[in-house]
C-alpha cells in the first residue's frame, strides 16, 4: 500500500527575461493504492503543470509545499530517481527521441526501474502481449521512440510503458485526447489492467468527462486557475458534463469553494 | 579491365571540375571556392603545401592473407592513376608525393575471406600517401584501412573493383585529437559488381575525406556508408560524388554522425549525378546528424543532378535532430539516468551500420575505436 501525498504545492514558471508566473496556488492532494483520481479543469488551468512538477521537469520550479511518495520526499529526487521510486507520468505530448528504438527504450526502462535486467525470455513475451494488447504493431518496436507516431499511437505507447513499467502511482495527463473512441477503449482498457495487475494509484487528468466512462474515478476534483475548487465523487464529473467550468469562473467561484 | 564506360555527354557537374595530377593546376584555396567552403583552411597545417614526407612521418603496415600480392607502384604505372585523378590540391600533392603506392593487388576469382589490414601509423609532421587496391573480376576482398596516430597527412586511395568482384573497404579515421586528414578515395566499379565503401571518423582535429564513385560497366553496385563522432573543437567534412555514368547500375550512400561540444564541426556533402546515358539506375542517400549539445553545428548538402528522367528512382534526405531537455525529461522520466540516456541515444543512433559489417575482427575493431572514442568523452 502506497501513498502520494500533495500538500499545499505552489509552482511557478519561468516565462523569460528572469520574470516567473505563478501557476500552482497550493494543491492537496492525496492518492493511495488502489484508488483514481481524476482532475479536470478547463484549459489552462495547471494541470500538466501539476504533473509535470510531481515527475520534477526542470521548467517548474516549486515555490513551496511538498510532495512525498510513502514519507519520502519527491521534489529531493532527480527525475529518473522518482521514476525508480515508482511514479510514472504518461505525458499529454510524448517527446520523439531519435536513434532509440521502442524496443531498446523499453528494455533499458525496465532494467533501471527494477534494478536488473529483465529475463530476455520473458520479456520479449511480455512486451509482445503488451503490444498486442495495446493493438500496435510489432514493427513499432523496431521504430524511434514516438518519431512519426500518430497522436493516438503516442499515447498507446505511453499506456503500454505502463503497463511494463508497473509503477505505484501512475498520472495520465490527458491520455484521452487525440484518441478516437476505439483507441480510447483500448487505451482505457490497458489502464485498468494495469489497476488490477498492480494496484497502482491513479491520478487521471482530463478535460473531458468521455474516459471516465471506462475508466471509473473513486474521486473527482475540479482543478480552476491552479487550485482544486471542488470535490467528490463519481456524480461530480456528470454535473461537469452538464455544467462544464462556467460557474467555477476564475475568481469568484474558485476563492470560495477551494478555501 | 575497361576504362570508365564511353559517355555521349562529358558535362562534369559543375561541383566536380575535371581532375588533375599536376599540383599546380590546383591554386591554393582562399576559402571562397566551392569545394573548400565549409573547410578550416587556417587549421590545415600545411597540409596544402606540397612537401614530401618527413623521415619517420607515417609507416604504413600491411597484413595481408597469402593470396593477395602486395607490391609498389611508381607514378603513373597502371594501374596506378587509371581510377584516380586529383581532384583537389591535397589529393595532388599526396600522388605526387607518393613515389611508391602501396599496391595490393587481388588475382581475379580469388576470394580472400581475412581482410587485408593496412595500419597507417603517423608520427607526427607531413606525411603522404597512395594506396591501390586492385581487384580482379569475380574476386571478393575486405580492405581495412585503419589510420591512427598523430601528423599531417595528405592520401589518397584508389580502387579498381573488377566486373562481378565483390569488395569492401572499411577507412577508420582513429586519429589523435590533433591530426589533420586530407584524402581522396576514387573506386570505379565494374560490370555487376559490388562495392562497399565505409568510413568511421573519430579522431583528429580536421579530417576530411572525398569519397568517390564511378561505373565501369552495367549494372554494378556501390553503397557508401559513414559514421562519425566530433567533439569540441573537432572538424570532420565528407564528400562524396556518384557519378552514375552507365545505365543500370544501384548506389546507396548512408552516413551517419553525431556531435557534441563547443564548436564541434561536421560537413557532409552528398553529390550524386545521373548523367543522360544511366537509364534505368537507382540511388538514395541519406544523411542525418544528432547534435548532442549546443554549440556545435551540422552542414548537410545534399545534391542530386539528373540528366535523364528515365531511372528507376532516386531520392535523398537529410535530417539533424537534437537531443534535448525534452528528450533527457522522457527518457529520465523513465527511470533511466541522464548518463545512460545520452548512452543509449548516441548509441542506438550508430548501431545500425556496425551491423551491416560482417567480418567480425572488422567490426570489433570498430566497435572498440567508437566506445574508446565515447568514453574519452564522457558519452
Ligand atoms: N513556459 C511558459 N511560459 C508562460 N506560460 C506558461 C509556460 N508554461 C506554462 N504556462 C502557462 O501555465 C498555465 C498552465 O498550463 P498547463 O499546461 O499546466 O495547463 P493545462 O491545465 O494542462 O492545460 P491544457 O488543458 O490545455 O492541457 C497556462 O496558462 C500556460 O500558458
Ligand atoms: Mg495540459
Amino acid at each position: 500500500m502506497s501513498t502520494l501525498s500533495i500538500r499545499d504545492l505552489q509552482v511557478s514558471v519561468n516565462v523569460g527575461e528572469g520574470e516567473d508566473k505563478q501557476i500552482l496556488h497550493g494543491v492537496d492532494l492525496t492518492i493511495n493504492s488502489g484508488e483514481t483520481h481524476a482532475i479536470m479543469g478547463p484549459n489552462g488551468s495547471g494541470k500538466s503543470t501539476l504533473a509535470y512538477s510531481i515527475a520534477g521537469h526542470p521548467k517548474y520550479t516549486i515555490t513551496g509545499g511538498s510532495v512525498t511518495l510513502d514519507g519520502e520526499d519527491v521534489l529531493e529526487m532527480s527525475v529518473d530517481e522518482r521514476a525508480r521510486a515508482g511514479l510514472f507520468l504518461a505525458m499529454q505530448y510524448p517527446v520523439e527521441v531519435p536513434g532509440v528504438s521502442v524496443s531498446n527504450f523499453l528494455r533499458t526502462a525496465k532494467t533501471a526501474i527494477d534494478g536488473e535486467a529483465p529475463k530476455l525470455r520473458t520479456w520479449m513475451k511480455d512486451l509482445k502481449t503488451a503490444m498486442s494488447d495495446l493493438q500496435m504493431d510489432p514493427e513499432f518496436a523496431q521504430r524511434n521512440v514516438n518519431e512519426g507516431f500518430s497522436g493516438g499511437e503516442k499515447k498507446r505507447h505511453e499506456i503500454m510503458q505502463l503497463e511494463l513499467l508497473k509503477p505505484k502511482m501512475a498520472i495520465l495527463d490527458e491520455t484521452d485526447s487525440g484518441l478516437d473512441i476505439d483507441a480510447l477503449r483500448v487505451v482505457s482498457e490497458g489502464v485498468n489492467r494495469a489497476k488490477t495487475e498492480t494496484g497502482a494509484g491513479v491520478l487521471l487528468i482530463t478535460h473531458y468527462t468521455r474516459i471516465l466512462r471506462y475508466i471509473k474515478p473513486d474521486f473527482v476534483h475540479v482543478f480552476v486557475a491552479g487550485r482544486i475548487v471542488e470535490e467528490g465523487g463519481p456524480e461530480l464529473s456528470e454535473r461537469l458534463e452538464v455544467e462544464g467550468y462556467e460557474r467555477y469562473a476564475a475568481g469568484a467561484g474558485a476563492a470560495k469553494i477551494g478555501d | 579491365m575497361a576504362g570508365a564506360v564511353e559517355t555521349t555527354d562529358e558535362v562534369a557537374s559543375h561541383l566536380h571540375p575535371a581532375g588533375s595530377f599536376d599540383v599546380d593546376d590546383h591554386p591554393m584555396p582562399n576559402g571562397r571556392e566551392e569545394i573548400w567552403r565549409f573547410t578550416p583552411l587556417r587549421r590545415l597545417a600545411g597540409a596544402l603545401d606540397r612537401q614530401p614526407t618527413g623521415a619517420g612521418a607515417v609507416d604504413y603496415r600491411v597484413e595481408a592473407p597469402g593470396e593477395v600480392a602486395v607490391a609498389s607502384l611508381a607514378p603513373g604505372q597502371a594501374p596506378r592513376g587509371t581510377v584516380l585523378v586529383p581532384s583537389d590540391r591535397a589529393a595532388a600533392i599526396a600522388s605526387a608525393e607518393t613515389a611508391d603506392a602501396l599496391h595490393v593487388k587481388v588475382p581475379a576469382e580469388v576470394v580472400v575471406a581475412d581482410p587485408v589490414a593496412v595500419t597507417v601509423q603517423a608520427g607526427g609532421g607531413r606525411s603522404n600517401g597512395h594506396v591501390v587496391l586492385d581487384v580482379g573480376p569475380f574476386a571478393k576482398v575486405t580492405l581495412l584501412l585503419d589510420h591512427r596516430g598523430t601528423g599531417v597527412h595528405t592520401a589518397n586511395l584508389e580502387v579498381v573493383v573488377g566486373d562481378g568482384a565483390e569488395v569492401t573497404v572499411v577507412s577508420v579515421q582513429d586519429w589523435d585529437r590533433d591530426a589533420v586528414h586530407l584524402g581522396q578515395h576514387e573506386a570505379l566499379v565494374g560490370r555487376d559488381a559490388s562495392y562497399r565503401h565505409i568510413v568511421v571518423s573519430l579522431g583528429g582535429d580536421v579530417v576530411r575525406l572525398n569519397s568517390n564513385v564511378r561505373y565501369a560497366g552495367t549494372g554494378g553496385g556501390a553503397d557508401l556508408y559513414g559514421l562519425y563522432f566530433a567533439d569540441a573543437g573537432q572538424h570532420l567534412e565528407h564528400r562524396l560524388f556518384v557519378d552514375h555514368n552507365a545505365p543500370h547500375t544501384r548506389s546507396h550512400v548512408d552516413y551517419k554522425g553525431a556531435l557534441q561540444g563547443r564548436d564541434a564541426r561536421t560537413v557532409w556533402v552528398g553529390d550524386v549525378l545521373i548523367r543522360k546515358i544511366a537509364e534505368q539506375i537507382e540511388t538514395y542517400e541519406i544523411n542525418r546528424n544528432l547534435v548532442l549539445t549546443d554549440g556545435a553545428q551540422a552542414d548537410s548538402v545534399p545534391n542530386l543532378e539528373i540528366e535523364t528522367g528515365e531511372i528507376v528512382s532516386a531520392g535523398h534526405a537529410s535530417a539533424t535532430g537534437r537531443f534535448d531537455d525534452e528528450q533527457l525529461f522522457y527518457l529520465q522520466s523513465r527511470g533511466i539516468t541522464e548518463e545512460d540516456a545520452r548512452r543509449l541515444v548516441v548509441r542506438g543512433f550508430f548501431a545500425g551500420l556496425l551491423e551491416r559489417i560482417g567480418i567480425e575482427t572488422v567490426r570489433d575493431r570498430l566497435t572498440e575505436a567508437i566506445e574508446r572514442r565515447l568514453a574519452e568523452v564522457g558519452v
